[in-house]
Order: structure tokens, then sequence, then C-alpha cells
């Protein structure tokens, strides 16, 4: 189980793991709040500035698992895996122009997730529920992909073991996870993401330092890589399109996968959350500034996929490159230190996610169906206890059921997170759209973009629309039709429910606009 | 006029064609490459330019 264990490395990777655990528990005492209530334990209070929410928001979005899979699919196909940078450009205008306002509504009625702002909104039990089940479905699998990614780290350290057993270190580290985030709430991942999102920096800074030092420079670096990915393409006979540039069919994939993942990011529980927590909307403008910085860093991490090659990194898996070519390229102590880095890199979005789901479950499914108004002592209790229950469900996800199914439901979650992003969003700018035509357009989006994923072989990103040299993202063509069968139904059955986002204050005049094309 | 320059290097970021070339080469980047690392900062320096107006 250890014989071939990497001892400096293992004991750099367990000191820091035992440091952020402990900062995990302490956390409950940081800007003291009383944690027996659900906006204190579930969004830190909403007191979080613009330094500590950079950290969070930061250490939320560009998760462990993006540190692996994005250069993982870099080093099998090459540019394509760099939709990731346009995707990260296009976030931040949606975030800066519209968040601050949901913020502003959330904070006036105390709304804790997505879901409470569409109740409140559209006055539509139907689309709660549609919104917060949306949410808790797609956050599933995306915390068992945490933990892969951290059990890659694991198994890269030369910890060896079969059947349950192997699974020992990622178990205790997931408890150790659960029992923390259930103490201290969101200030916990808050906390530890300062260290984390440093190690982080450190990591790759050194990385692009180093690693091209040894090996002959950038201009090789690629020449290495392109090589590779041509042999690669070639050998295959047609079947995979790799290379250092876009293919003409790869075009319109890349620019849909970005502008659909945009729509889908921001929708998730766990980035609500994060977004939700801080002190005021000039805190959410500020870091629409400085979150890119994370952006140019995942760029970066998406190159070390060319670094694996340039280096001679030979791995079955592409989701082993990166941990090889650490091992590779640094001493042991400094592979320990970024293991750790990408380790804690899991644990921060894990927590939020779960604090996120558990925080919707709660209010937004548990309570309508209960019929009753909880206290608020108890709806906190019953969301420590679900954030509890839905990391074990993840832990007992990853034991039990293939990698390829978590795969295969984080693909979909991305296509379904994206169908309630008018219900979301819209309500902000828009009079026209009504409840009824938003939950229609959600369950023509969930349907039509489920139903373009499926093929008898595997679940698919893209579906080819307008001939073989034009697939797009289903979760594109699938909010297309969403939006348009919600105009429609609109249109019919227009919006008298009661909006008490409006009330309390003056009413604005709002011209009834037409959505603009995005 | 606010959110034009916001969209802009978004919609730069979708005019893939015109960057999807490997000249010309910048510290052996591919123009790919090191142009979409470029547009980054950039966004964020025009989201900072509106910010300041607006807090006028």
């Amino acid at each position: 189980m250890i014989a071939h264990l990497n001892w400096p490395a293992t004991f750099v990777f367990v000191s820091f793991f035992v440091l952020v655990s402990l900062l995990g528990f302490v956390a409950a005492h940081w800007k003291r709040g009383d944690l027996a209530n659900l906006h204190e334990w579930g969004l830190g209070g909403r007191r979080f500035g613009p330094w500590i929410s950079w950290f969070l928001i930061g250490g939320d979005l560009y998760t462990a698992y993006t540190v692996i899979a994005v250069p993982s699919v870099v080093y099998a196909v090459g540019a394509y895996g760099f939709f990731a940078l346009p995707y990260t450009i296009l976030i931040y205008p949606l975030l800066y122009t519209a968040f601050p306002r949901l913020w502003a509504i959330a904070h006036r009625k105390n709304y804790v997730t997505a879901a409470d702002y569409v109740l409140g909104r559209y006055s539509n039990k139907w689309l709660e529920f549609a919104v917060a089940f949306t949410g808790v479905l797609a956050t599933m699998p995306y915390i068992a992909l945490q933990l892969v990614g951290m059990e890659k780290v694991i198994e890269a350290l030369g910890f060896e073991g079969h059947g349950l057993a192997s699974h020992l270190p990622l178990t205790i580290a997931f408890l150790i996870l659960a029992l923390y985030t259930s103490r201290s709430g969101l200030r916990a991942p808050a906390m530890i993401a300062f260290v984390k999102d440093t190690m982080i920096y450190i990591f790759v800074i050194a990385a692009i330092i180093v690693v091209p030092l040894k090996l002959g420079g950038y201009g090789a670096i690629f020449d290495a890589a392109g090589g590779a990915l041509h042999a690669k393409a070639a050998a295959s006979g047609g079947k995979i399109t790799a290379g250092l540039l876009l293919a003409p069919a790869q075009i319109a994939p890349f620019i849909t996968l970005a502008i659909g993942s945009t729509f889908a990011l921001l929708m998730y529980p766990h980035s609500m959350t994060g977004i939700l927590s801080v002190r005021d909307g000039n805190a959410i403008r500020i870091n629409a500034i400085a979150l890119p910085a994370y952006s140019v860093m995942l760029g970066l991490i998406a190159l070390m996929g060319y670094m694996a090659h340039a280096a001679a990194v030979k791995v079955a898996n592409p989701q082993d490159a990166v941990p090889h070519l650490i091992l590779k390229m640094f001493p042991d102590w400094f592979v320990g230190f970024c293991f750790a880095a990408i380790a804690i890199g899991a644990l921060v979005p894990a927590a939020i996610m779960s604090i996120g789901a558990a925080n919707t479950f709660t209010r937004n499914i548990l309570k309508p169906l209960a019929g009753q108004n909880f206290g608020d002592h108890h709806e906190a209790l019953l969301a420590k206890v679900i954030s509890l229950v839905i990391q074990l469900g993840a832990l007992i996800f990853v034991l039990r059921a293939s990698t390829q199914f978590a795969l295969d439901l984080q693909l979909l979650g991305g296509i379904w997170m994206e169908q309630i992003f008018p219900a979301v969003i819209f309500g902000l700018y828009f009079r026209f759209f009504s409840g009824a035509g938003l939950l229609t357009g959600w369950a023509t989006g969930m349907a039509l973009g489920t139903y373009l994923a499926w093929t008898p072989k595997a679940w698919v990103p893209v579906h080819a629309i307008f001939g073989a040299n034009f697939a797009i993202y289903n979760g594109v063509t699938a909010i297309l039709a969403n939006i348009l069968v919600a105009a429609l139904v609109s249109a019919v059955l227009p919006d008298r429910a009661r909006d008490e986002t409006r009330e309390e204050r003056p009413e604005v005049p709002v011209s009834q606009v037409e959505p603009a094309a995005e | 006029m606010k959110y034009l320059v916001l969209m802009l290097p978004s919609a730069i970021s979708l005019c893939v064609p015109f960057y999807n070339v490997t000249e010309p080469r910048l510290f052996g980047f591919p123009f790919f490459y090191w142009f979409l690392l470029v547009l980054i900062p950039l966004s964020s320096l025009l989201t900072l330019i509106v910010y300041r107006i607006e807090k006028r």
C-alpha cells in the first residue's frame, strides 16, 4: 500500500493538509456571527469584502477539477481545450452588470439562493422548485469530480491499494472536510481559500519559469507538443482531430462551448453562494475586474498539457498528465507542495458546493414540501445535516460508481444549469416573461438538451446541426429553444403574478423590451 | 456605450478564425495562445475604466 510512497512529498502534502483542516475548524470563530442562522452559516453573514471574496470566488470557480481537466484536454487534443479562455472572458461582463442587481435584491429581501429570488420575483412555486432541483442535481457530480481530482494526486504520490483500501486517504480527507464544513459553514472555505490560492499561484509561477528552462523555452515546448499531437492525429487515421490550431470543424463547437458554459457557470448554487456572500455590490464589480487574474493562471495551467508532451510524459489517461509532469520536473518536497495545492484546491469548491446545494435543498425543496415555516435555527440545523449528507453522498458515488458516470453527469449538468439562466437573469431586466413561460421554457430546454446529448455509444457535448462541419454545443441549442418557448408562452400568459422584489421602493418605469440577442 | 465597452473583449474572443493562426509568434507562443492571454488583462482594464467612470 505504501511501499512506493514518495516520502518527502507525502510529508509536505500531509503537513499542509493538517494545517488547512485546523483552519477549517478555527474559521467558526472568524468574523463571529450566530452560526445557528442560515445566512450566517451559509453566506458568512454577507460581510466579505473585495479581498476575501476575490480569494473565495476565485477558489470557488476555478476548481481542482479544472486544474486537472483543462490541461488534460489540451494534452489529448490541443487547441480545443483552450475554449476555457474565451469562456472566462465572457463571464465577467455578466458578473459586472447583472449580479450587483441580484445581490441588492437578495440583500434587501434576505434571499440566500437563486430559487429564493425566482420565487419572490414570479410568485411561482413550481419555477422555484425547477430552479432548485436543477441546481442540486447538477452540483452532485461536480462535487464528485473534485474528489476525482484529489484522488489523482494521491495516486501520484505513490499510494497503492486494492478495493476500498485504495480510497482510504480520500475517505479520511473528505470526512474531515464534511465535519468542518458543517461546523463553520462558508467561513471555512473562505479562510482556506487564502492558503489554497496562494499555493496554486506559487505552483503555477514556478512551473512557467522552471519547466521552459529545463525544456528549452516555449518555442521548443510548442514544437514538441505540435509534433506529438500531429503524430497522434495521423495515427488515428483521421478519427481524432488534434493540433496546435483549431481545425475548421472545431471552430463552431469551440465558440458555442464558450458561450454555453458562460450561461451555466454563474447559475450553479456554489457560484451564487460565493457571490451573494459579499458585503456590497461594489465588491462584486471590483471582483469582475480582479478575478480575470485567475483566468490568466488557468491559461498557463492549460499550457501544462503541452509541457507534458515536451517532457515526454506518456500517460494512457490524459488526466494523469499534470501530476506526472510535476513529478518529472520538480524536487520531491516541491512535488508535495504542488499536490497539496491541487488537493486543497478540491476542498474549497467541494465545501462551497455542498453549502450551496444544502442551502437550496433546505429552503426551496424541503421547506415547501414540509408545507410549514421552520424557525431560523431549524433551517440552519437542517442545512448543516444536509451538507453532511451531500458530501457523504458524493464520496460514496466516487467509491461505488465509475468516473465516467460522474463525467457524463457533469457534462449534462452544464447543459441543465444553463436552462435556469432565463428564469434567474431575465427577471432583473424585463417585465415581459412570466413564471409559466419561464417554466415551460425550462422544461423544453432540459428535455431538448438531454435528448441532443444522448447517442447510443456515449453522451456527447455537441450535435451537428447544419451539416457535419457545423456542430453546436447542445446547451446553446437548448437555451435558444428555452428562450423561444418562454417568450411565446409569456405572450399568451403574461406576467401578472405578485413581484415582491419590486415592493418597498418607488416603482421604476421599465420598458417592455424584447430580450436582445446575447 | 457602457455595455459596448464591456462586451468588446468578449466579442473579439468569439472571432475565432481571426486569431486561429500561428504567426506572428511572441516568445515562442503561437498567435492563438498569446493573443488570448493578452485579451484577458485587456478585458480587465476595460472593465476598470467603466468602473472608474461610473464611480464619478
